[in-house]
């Protein structure tokens, strides 16, 4: 048993650290946010040219570092601990994935526009009746000869306004909450008949509700089995889960961080904060919850290989356990901060938003202690 | 002991429930339905109608402009008004500065502010908070230093509450350096287009521009505008304190928000089935309306309590800390009720923009409610501080 990382894990977080500490202050993050584009592309490009970054979990004949989900983890919990807003996820996490998964030309040739920042994928998967249900799916892909017809409304789909290419779920069969029919493309995020309505979301981040209308998408968009590709929507659903956890991981020790300097500084009746007992209890609660987000990242990104049921069991337990974390520690950073906490002003409030955020994306807890449930207590 | 109401009550409850759908302004209500940020007009427009009816002031003696109303009609009145989902009335004039003024206040302070509280003339704000003093308040440094007539005061208020709308604000200020804390505080009414003013917005979590920062730079107040003695404003202050208190558990307004959130959990589909027939969903909404249950029953004793001539007491801040915990939960259900369409930040309508917002009308604010009810639990005096009032004065510890 080993729970040290490589040397290369270790140059690639303290690589990636020592460039967003330079790049990526808070004042920083609120000017790219409110910059019209709602990003710095400057940085993506910095990410992927100067420092190699997105080639993190890819292999090396792809131009990447040969890592994997331990990578991707580090790399989104030093993301988080500086609250980006960078398309790492979707991109390189998801699609990545989603191109490591079925190879062939399809990953032979996105995974290098990836690695090299010319690619940026979104993933549209959520749709506005279908919750957190990965196949409850309205979405339909139509068959047309060789190629499909897509025709849909997907919510939410975050970096979508700054999409080179779409992730899409749809259904090329059976019902609508049908385990069979689900069909996964790669498409061009600029065809014609994709329409996007573009907004700020609470965490800082950009999204867009999308509407496919007639879209024709040439047949060798599909990914994977047509009808067949729910089980590996699942898989890089999952590992995109524990990276929402490792993210969730550095805001968390960021929020719990804040706190502690916070209470160390504020005075009130004649001396620091910190020296209530009250609060001492409180922030080692939050501290305990930070270190047990770690852990469960650490478990369920080194079960991710294992079979569906254990993995999906090892997902919901890390997923569970940090959304309820992240609730705590964020509201109780902000309870400690008192009224200043409430604002605009301190990165702490805006920690909070993501961490709120970070809660329900793939799910709440409410929704992976039951699928929890479904698979290790069934009889 | 019982708990029916009378025929009288009942008929009281018919006639407020007739007056409410008569007269609540059907603007304001498609606003709060689209969820949109309120102006000063708005909230003006319902007070002007209840004052037109004698009803601005239920709890206010009758001689002051009160309703003479019994506890219970008074209870109905509060249940009627959530029921019907009517915006809450801003309590610094008619909860706060009103119950001090006609307490502790001159006639001719009286016979002055309090007509025009009632009538929605003035518009108060609360200047007690200071960037130092927030749970310590009365470590507060804002001086008031006697010329003659006038007192000259400097300082910093924040967290003032809507002070972009007000005439009038009620302030906490030091006039004795040298006596003990507590001691050396009055208790100042303050014009607030006097010369040296400064009212700066603060912006809070979801966007709202609700607090402000006030910045008082030798603005004189005539010694008129003090109430009560100089030096003895922390009694004002106590006594605000636990009048703000009581109101602060919000029974009604909570039932009205585990109501909205049904209704959102009936919408919302969890598969084949709505949210609300989820069990972890509905098993959360239960346990919610069982503690607000407690809370409201626990109010009612202590209004009985009230009744019998005891004012509100230290047991008030059980009623806060329970109270907002129940705000703050319902905002967390609410938030998890929408789903995905919690993330999508709306900006409000801006001119010209018709253009309808992303999701579901009920999703829009989902996010920035649950954000800025965050601070249910730190104003008013933090839960931390209310559990030190409850050990220390009800537990005697």
């Amino acid at each position: 048993m080993d729970f040290t990382y490589t040397e290369t894990q270790d140059m690639i977080r303290d690589t990636l650290a020592r460039f967003l500490a330079d790049t990526y202050d808070f004042e920083s993050r609120q000017k790219f946010i409110n910059n019209g584009q709602g990003r710095d592309a400057a940085i993506w490009t910095a990410l992927a040219q100067e420092l190699g970054m997105l080639g993190a979990p890819f292999a090396e004949e792809h131009g990447g570092l040969g890592g994997g989900a331990l990578e991707n983890a580090i790399v989104m919990e030093e993301l988080g601990k500086v609250i980006a807003i960078e398309p790492y996820l979707p991109t390189v996490v998801i699609a990545g994935g989603a191109l490591k998964a079925v190879g062939g030309a399809q990953a032979d040739a996105v995974i290098p526009e990836i690695i090299a920042g010319n690619a940026i994928v979104a993933f549209a998967y959520a749709e506005p009746q279908g919750r957190y249900d990965l196949a409850n799916l309205k979405t339909s892909a139509r068959k047309d000869g060789a190629a499909y017809v897509l025709n849909g409304h997907k919510s939410v789909v975050y970096a979508a306004p700054w999409a080179t290419h779409l992730l899409v779920t749809a259904r090329s069969g059976g019902g609508q909450r049908d385990r069979d029919g689900v069909s996964l493309f790669l498409i061009d995020a600029k065809l014609p008949g994709i329409v996007r309505r573009d907004y700020p979301t609470v965490d800082g981040n950009r999204a867009s509700e999308i509407y496919f209308e007639n879209v024709a998408i040439p047949g060798d968009a599909l990914l994977g089995s047509e009808g067949g590709a729910l089980p590996l929507i699942e898989q890089i659903v999952d590992e995109a889960t524990v990276a929402v956890c490792a993210e969730a991981t550095g805001v968390m020790q960021k929020l719990h961080e804040g706190t502690l300097e916070y209470t160390q500084q504020r005075k009130q009746f004649g001396v620091p904060i910190a020296k209530f007992q009250v609060l001492q209890h409180r922030m080692v609660d939050m501290f305990m919850e930070v270190e047990q987000a770690r852990s469960m990242t650490i478990m369920a990104t080194l079960k991710l290989g294992l079979p569906a049921n254990e993995r999906m069991a090892a997902v919901s337990a890390a997923k569970n356990k940090v959304s309820r974390g992240a609730r705590f520690v964020g509201q109780n950073a902000i309870q400690t901060h008192g009224g200043i906490g409430i604002t605009q002003e301190l990165a702490i409030g805006h920690y909070f938003k993501r961490a709120t955020m970070i809660e329900g994306q793939f799910g709440t807890a409410d929704y992976h202690m039951d699928r929890y449930e479904r698979i290790t207590l069934a009889d | 002991m019982d708990m029916e109401f009378s025929p009288e009550d009942l008929a009281f409850q018919q006639e407020v429930r007739q007056f409410i759908a008569d007269n609540y302004p059907a603007e304001l209500r498609g606003k709060q339905d689209e969820g949109e940020e309120l102006s000063k007009e708005d909230f003006l427009s319902w007070h002007k109608i209840l004052y037109k009816k004698g009803w601005i002031a239920p709890a206010w003696p009758v001689e002051y402009g009160g309703t003479g109303w019994t506890p219970t009609q008074r209870f109905i009145w509060s249940e009627e008004t959530a029921r019907a989902d009517c915006i809450r009335l801003m309590p610094f004039g008619l909860a706060m500065v009103g119950p001090v003024i006609y307490t502790f206040g001159t006639p001719e302070q009286k016979a002055h502010f309090l007509p025009r509280i009632l009538s929605g003339e003035d518009w108060w704000c609360q200047g007690y908070s200071e960037p130092g003093s927030g749970s310590d308040l009365a470590s507060l440094r804002t001086t008031a230093v006697r010329d003659g007539d006038h007192y000259i005061v400097n300082g910093q208020k924040t967290w003032t509450t809507l002070a972009q709308h007000a005439d009038w604000g009620f302030f906490l200020v030091r006039t004795d350096k040298d006596a003990k804390q507590q001691e050396g505080i009055s208790f100042l009414l303050i014009d607030m287009k006097s010369p040296g003013i400064t009212v700066r917005p603060i912006i809070t979590l979801g966007g709202e521009h609700e607090v402000n920062e006030v910045w008082l730079e030798d603005v004189r107040v005539p010694v008129a505008n003090r109430v009560y003695e100089e030096n003895k404003g922390w009694t004002c202050a106590k006594f605000l304190l636990a009048h703000e208190r009581t109101g602060i558990a919000g029974v009604a307004a909570s039932k009205r928000g585990i109501e909205k959130v049904k209704a959102i959990a009936r919408t919302e589909l969890d598969g084949d089935r709505p949210l609300l027939a989820n069990p972890f969903f509905k098993r959360k909404v239960a346990e919610l309306e069982v503690d607000l249950t407690a809370l409201e029953f626990t109010e009612l004793r202590s209004l009985a309590g009230a009744n019998a001539g005891k004012g509100p007491g230290p047991e008030s801040s059980l009623l806060k800390i329970k109270g907002s915990e129940i705000q703050q939960r319902l905002t967390e259900l609410t938030l998890e009720a929408v789903g995905h369409y919690g993330a999508p930040y709306f900006r409000g309508f801006g001119e010209g923009d018709n253009e309808h917002p992303i999701g579901p009308d009920y999703a829009h604010r989902a996010a920035p409610t649950y954000f800025n009810m965050r601070k249910t639990t730190i104003y008013g005096g933090s839960n931390e501080i209310q559990r030190n009032i409850i050990a220390k004065m009800v537990l005697g510890l």
